[in-house]
């Protein structure tokens, strides 16, 4: 088995690529991501670790705009990220300069998800180490999407998706919980996401929303903590309903 | 046996393409240049020498029902006429067309490898081109040939999402949005009757009959120019092939022969 993980152009016996599959690793052990899909919003959520105390937590920022109506986070490796941004924010431009109109949703992620691909199908290179998750709306018919993008060079439209760390507790919570949402509603359904698997509070998470008219906004902590604080009291709501049924048998 | 896709690629090869993977800037390309005192002015009159004069009358405009587009089908070699039945309007895709200005092989060509581009286009992205991006396609392609010997005016005209659309675009990288445009060698006499006679709200048929009328005015004068008029419509379904008439014929319609007044016959003094 070992001899098959050195090259990236290299099969192993049962079909496998070994290299695409640590990449898929190293997502794995990256900060988590949570993307969800409403009618009118779509929300961006990351896990952002402790920073240290003299480092100057704007330079770290985890949720970019890759044009006007599109944004990325991703979980994985981030020096990584930096390339690809800039490869798909030119990319933006360029189709601007080349059709004259915006990018679509779908179009910037296949872009970036092709580049992905050629990574995995070169001498000498290693794959990208991160997954992606890509929103927007469409410049025409203003349909919001939301797609995942992942070292092997896949991508796919989803509903909700998370990547990173505890990726799967997060998209069964999704599953389970997930509806048609709008507004503050689609911010709520995140952050109980990524709740799950993060310790609770403000300057753990980082969110940002993007709609229709106003673009990518990121939340600032405030904002973050009062909503926190909402759903927290509306689990103890709940904890409570539930508790007094029971009493009364 | 390899497939020879070079039809997809449309730029200019250039020495030395850059590769994202591994960066091979090496191979420029040399050539001789002529012993003589101004390079420049030798430059200048070389591509006056080769530059083909575009023997053509070619319009098209924007009015409230779509686009008409009309050319005339003479080719000329010189003093010499080699075809009265040149088809310079060239179909892209059923809702965009093009129009034929300058060298015949260079526009047939590049209009024909714009269609493959915007089917391309349509698969890859789930929707129609622009008339916008596709004439930027084109404009970005004969950029990249400038300055090699390309002759190319040409009009794209289509409708699309935000409507009419109408381009010009030519041999030099050159384009242009604009509602009325005439290209070739009979264009100031088209752009006389076609300037006069323009409103904005006139109906298919004034408008076909515009177009017709401002062709033949150039046929008329102008040598290069002649054949039959063809006039095509590009509405919210496409373009449509209005009419093909002969110009010869047309004088006639527009002026024609007034009987002159006979001299009474002598007749015979009836024998008194």
């Amino acid at each position: 088995m070992a001899r098959y993980d050195r090259a990236i152009t290299v099969f192993s016996p049962d079909g496998h690529l070994f290299q695409v599959e640590y990449a898929l690793e190293a997502v794995r052990k990256g900060n988590a991501a949570v993307g969800v899909r409403g009618t009118d919003a779509i929300v961006l959520g990351v896990e952002k670790k402790a920073t240290p105390k003299l480092q100057d937590s704007r330079s770290v920022r985890k949720i970019v705009s890759l044009d006007n109506h599109i944004a990325l986070a991703c979980a994985g490796l981030k020096a990584d990220a930096r390339v690809l941004i800039n490869r798909a924010r030119i990319e933006c431009q360029s189709h601007r300069l080349t059709v004259e109109d915006p990018v679509t949703v779908e179009y910037i992620t296949r872009y970036i998800a092709g580049l992905q691909q050629k990574f995995t199908q070169s001498g000498g290179v290693r794959p990208f180490g991160l997954s992606t998750l890509i929103i927007g709306f469409d410049p025409y018919t203003g349909v919001p999407a939301l797609y995942q993008t992942d070292p092997s060079g896949t991508f796919s439209a989803w509903k909700a998706n998370a990547t990173g760390r505890n990726s799967n507790s997060m998209r069964e919570f999704l599953e389970k919980n997930y509806k048609e949402t709008s507004g503050q509603e689609t911010v709520k359904l995140a952050i109980r996401a990524l709740l799950e698997v993060v310790e609770s509070g403000g300057k753990n998470i980082e969110i940002a929303v993007m709609t229709r008219e106003t673009g990518l906004r990121q939340l600032d902590e405030a904002e973050i903590d009062a909503i926190v604080a909402e759903i927290e009291a509306e689990k103890a709501a709940a904890e409570a309903a539930k508790k007094a049924p029971s009493k009364e048998t | 046996m390899k497939l020879d896709t070079s039809g997809f690629e449309s730029f200019a090869p250039l020495s030395g393409s850059i590769d994202d993977v591994c960066s091979d800037l090496s191979a420029h390309q040399f050539f001789d240049l002529p012993n003589c005192s101004d390079f420049d002015g030798f430059q200048k009159n070389a591509i006056q020498m080769v530059k083909p004069a575009k023997g053509t009358t070619t319009l098209a405009f924007v009015f409230k029902e779509g686009v008409i587009v009309a050319a005339d089908s003479r080719a000329s070699m010189g003093g010499y006429i080699s075809s009265q039945t040149v088809k310079k309007i060239i179909e892209i895709n059923p809702y965009m067309i093009g129009t034929m200005a300058g060298g015949a092989a260079d526009c047939q060509f590049w209009h024909r490898n714009l269609g493959i581009k915007c089917r391309l286009h349509e698969l890859a992205n789930k929707r129609r081109i622009s008339v916008a991006g596709a004439s930027k396609l084109l404009a970005n392609i004969l950029y990249s040939y400038r300055g090699m010997g390309l002759s190319v005016g040409t009009m794209i005209a289509g409708w699309d999402e935000t409507g009419p659309g109408l381009y010009y675009v030519d041999s030099e990288g050159g384009r242009l949005k604009g509602t009325r445009f005439s290209v070739g060698s009979g264009s100031p006499y088209a752009y006389g009757v076609l300037d006069n006679g323009y409103r904005y709200d006139m109906s298919i048929e004034e408008a076909a009959e515009l177009a017709r009328r401002a062709i033949y005015h150039a046929t008329f004068r102008d040598g290069a120019s002649g054949g039959v008029v063809s006039v095509y419509y590009v509405g919210r379904d496409g373009w449509k092939k209005l009419s093909g008439d002969d110009v010869g014929e047309l004088h006639y319609t527009y002026y024609p022969v007034a009987p002159s007044p006979v001299e009474h016959e002598m007749a015979e003094v009836p024998p008194a």
